[in-house]
């Protein structure tokens, strides 16, 4: 029996680490392929360079990392007011037969392909930019409001259960002083719960900067600085989704390097997070 | 309720009986509490306790299906406090509470303080200055805590905490003081500092305490109710309770025999 346990022991534990190993190759390999040419142009050309036109060598993605974060602003401040409101309503008025029907509902928000977010986009809300507020509609407007909308089911769900997570004397020692259901909840409930929040803003950053078909279909892919949110723009993620088709030598590379910048600043992000909950916890 | 009652009264629970959804956990009880004295109930666990002094604020309206019948009168005004009419909101801004574990706020000492008169709306900095002070003083917590008042409460001691509490609850000027088990948490010498601040604080406002300690009840209290299965066995003087109690169930307790 003991050898038997010591056998499955072994094998979960192969297992467990070819997980982290794939994520550990997964960096290898981006860092191999992109570092180089990130040394030949020079770090600070290829990050605050304006000028992507790689036919004539040129590798600066500033405009990349503009839009996405241009993007991930505005889904930011669409999607954090109408997030943090959809959790506090669920966890504080929601009646619970009504919980029970919104809660998967949210969930399944995240469920859908983002290939059909981008589609809706481009038949309904391109249109609507264009026409009611001018400029090519393909525009970060439109990319910030889909996104907003598609990271709504991690602020939700998370903040949700940080809400509900608080001890309980919170809301009653605020309420025996005196205090509404609405002051309790935001003066005292929601700073308590502040360190689950931001860690629900932090990845729902993450996915939206992440995020890439839908962006492809909605943002016009245009390699230039965007200067309103009305203008076309590209991402670092379009960027590489768009132009990897055909790609080849340096080209390719700087796509790969493209995906090294990303890489980092998801990784900051991420930990940040994970930082962030580790301490609510404690 | 043997005794004449010669204390002005603060209020007077007259017939109350308290339902979670179907399930009666009081059963018609009176009671007279007397202004800016202190006033204890005992009894054994589940005796109905916590629910009772939980009527005096309308803490149970938290969860629906609790029901309450009868009359709590807080005097002057003769306001029926669990009546359904009465906002809650109200009653809680005149009866305050300090629960069985320190719960102060992830915020400042200071902001700890102030939250009762912020959610009042009160803005003005010189007075909320004046008024977390006095409150500190009063919870004697002031000496202690004045060069970090703008710390995080958490960083204060278990002991403080609770003090810090009983600030919080008395810087909104309540007319009552409820305690629920206020030291079940915290260590001897913690607990008779706040046993020592109940007793000052009754010349400023009234006092009901829950407690499992009978000691301690026989140390802080002026008057003393036993509760036993959701109603009350004997109510009277503190010392009459503890040294000679009219009814046989109340000796058994006192005495240890049950609970």
């Amino acid at each position: 029996m003991e050898a038997k346990d010591k056998i499955i022991e072994r094998i979960l534990l192969l297992i467990a680490f070819s997980s982290i190993s794939i994520l550990g190759l997964i960096a290898l390999f981006i860092f191999g392929e992109g570092l180089p040419l990130i040394w030949k142009v020079g770090p600070r050309a290829f990050i605050l360079g304006e000028r992507w036109v790689p036919s004539q060598g040129s590798f600066g993605i500033l405009p990349m990392i503009v839009g996405s974060f241009w993007v991930t602003f505005g889904a930011i401040l669409l999607g954090v007011p109408l997030g943090l409101a959809c959790a506090i309503f669920l966890s504080e008025w929601t009646p619970p037969l009504i919980a029970m029907v919104l809660r998967p509902t949210i969930q399944l928000l995240a469920a859908i392909p983002s290939v059909i977010y981008g589609f809706w986009g481009l038949i309904i809300l391109v249109p609507l930019v264009r026409n009611y507020l001018g400029g090519p509609g393909l525009s970060i407007l439109s990319g910030s409001v889909i996104l907003g909308f598609m990271i709504l089911p991690t602020i939700i769900s998370i903040s949700e259960d940080s809400l509900r997570a608080l001890p309980p004397y919170y809301k009653s020692g605020a309420l025996a002083l005196g205090a509404t259901h609405w002051q309790a909840i935001w003066r005292v409930m929601v700073p308590a719960a502040r360190s689950g929040i931001v860690a629900s803003i932090i990845l729902g950053m993450g996915r939206a900067i992440g995020e890439t078909m839908a962006m492809i279909m909605i943002l016009g892919n245009a390699v230039k600085m965007p200067t309103s949110f009305l203008d076309s723009a590209r991402t670092l993620t379009t960027n590489i989704g768009i132009e990897m088709g055909y790609a080849s030598g340096d080209h390719r590379q700087a796509l790969f390097a493209t995906g090294v910048i990303l890489f980092l600043i998801i990784m900051i992000l991420n930990s940040s997070a994970i930082a962030l909950s580790r301490r609510r916890r404690s | 309720m043997s005794t004449v009652f010669s204390e002005n009264l603060k209020a007077e629970v007259k017939n109350l009986s308290f339902f979670y959804n179907q399930v009666q956990a009081l059963k018609h009880v009176n009671l007279p509490i007397a202004e800016n004295r202190i006033t204890a109930l005992i009894g054994p666990s589940g005796c109905g306790k916590t629910t009772y002094l939980r009527c005096f604020n309308r803490m149970h309206d938290l969860y629906p299906g609790n029901r309450y019948e009868g009359e709590i009168l807080l005097y002057p005004d003769q306001l029926n406090i669990v009546s359904s009419e009465v906002d809650p909101i109200e009653v809680r801004m005149r009866i305050s509470m300090v629960f069985q574990k320190p719960n102060p706020f992830p915020k400042t000492v200071y902001e700890n303080v102030a939250y009762g008169l912020r959610v009042r709306g009160e803005r003005r900095k010189r007075l909320l200055d004046e008024k977390v002070e006095k409150a500190l003083k009063q919870a004697a917590l002031w000496d202690e805590v004045r060069d970090r008042i703008h710390d995080l409460a958490f960083n204060l001691s278990g002991g403080q905490q609770q003090r810090l509490c009983i600030a919080r609850a008395l810087a909104t000027d309540p007319e009552i003081l409820l305690f629920d088990e206020p030291t079940s948490a915290l260590d001897p010498t913690a607990t008779l500092k706040i046993e020592e601040l109940i007793m000052q604080l009754k010349k400023d406002v009234t006092i009901i305490i829950v407690t499992h300690n009978m000691q301690q009840a026989a140390r802080v209290s002026d008057y003393t109710a036993f509760m036993y299965l959701g109603e009350i066995i004997e109510f009277d003087k503190t010392e009459k309770i503890f040294t000679h109690p009219s009814k046989k169930l109340t000796e058994d307790y006192i005495t240890g025999r049950f609970g």
